[in-house]
């Protein structure tokens, strides 16, 4: 939605409410595949993957960072975002359960804005990051 | 090797039509069912337009043509991992935009790595425009040619 946070009302160490995805599909890898263009066949080419000595397909790291930043804008709201980065970790896999999460760690005012900053995280169901981001946002 | 004679070489402009059917589409596939991105009648009362998802840039790759992007010289596509990607939205982006994107080589740079000996890193910027004129984005990825193939 596009609600916006109150400067007043945040501060550091506030958390980004978890955004948790069970089971996912080689469907949705395919799904973002032609969502987005990515058509790398790593990620839905079970013969390519094995012949590259790869068990099986993984996620496109960006579908990964698009479940993160829908955790970040249900948090913050759609149209808040100015900056968002993701660095890639560990793959993910089908039928990982993948935890999308985030904390603030800044508050701040920047052209012309009230702004915060913060971490984000993405963790599979072994606790290992997929994804380390971090966001700036704009609050009202 | 890094090649740093490859800094500031840049692609050809494209166009990007920010079309709604894509935005829905990409919404859906990262499992986002915001009413603002379905329901053109709310996202205009709420922020005037269709907006889209913050990693929404990254469906550029369907208007991308050849010359598009500057090339990476010697680097060897079989080595080469998405390590890093970035957004900075410096203004609204809405369904029935126009933007020109242009890609820019940032920085190359080499760095002992573990795993995959030593690694080059390759920065890419794409800088957006929207028909007005007015800079709205920037997307930034870091490249990186491992020295071996990667292993899984």
């Amino acid at each position: 939605m596009a609600k916006k946070l109150k400067f007043e009302s945040v501060k550091p160490g506030d958390e980004i409410p978890k955004f948790e995805v069970t089971g996912l599909s080689r469907g949705d890898f395919v799904r973002y595949a032609g969502a987005s263009g990515d058509f790398v066949p790593l990620h839905y080419d079970q013969t390519f993957v094995e012949m590259a000595g790869i068990p099986t397909v993984f996620a496109q790291g960006m579908f990964t960072a698009g479940l993160l930043s829908k955790a970040l804008t249900d948090y913050v709201g759609i149209g808040n975002v100015r900056q968002f980065k993701v660095r890639f970790a560990t793959r993910v896999w089908p039928n990982d359960t993948v935890t999308c999460m985030g904390k603030i760690t800044n508050k701040l005012e920047r052209d012309g804005e009230k702004q915060i900053e913060g971490d984000l995280i993405v963790l599979n169901q072994k606790g290992e990051p997929a994804i380390r981001g971090s966001f700036r946002a704009a609050v009202a | 090797m890094a090649d740093k004679s490859l800094i500031g070489k840049t692609g050809k402009p494209f166009k990007m039509q920010v079309d709604w059917s894509k935005v829905r589409e990409f919404a859906r596939a990262i499992k986002d069912s915001d009413p603002l991105y379905f329901d053109p009648e709310l996202a205009k009362k709420e922020l005037g337009g269709i907006p889209v998802p913050v990693t929404f840039l990254q469906s550029s790759a369907f208007w991308m043509e050849s010359g598009s992007s500057p090339g990476f010289g010697g680097f060897n596509p079989q080595r080469i991992l998405h390590g890093e990607q970035e957004f900075e939205l410096l203004r609204p982006i809405f369904v029935g935009d126009t933007l020109t994107g242009v890609t820019k080589i940032a920085d190359v740079y080499e760095k002992e790595g573990g795993r995959g000996g030593k690694m080059t890193f390759l920065v890419t910027e794409i800088e957006y425009t929207n028909q007005k004129g007015e800079k709205v984005a920037i997307a930034r990825s870091t490249l990186i040619e491992t020295g071996q193939a990667v292993k899984a």
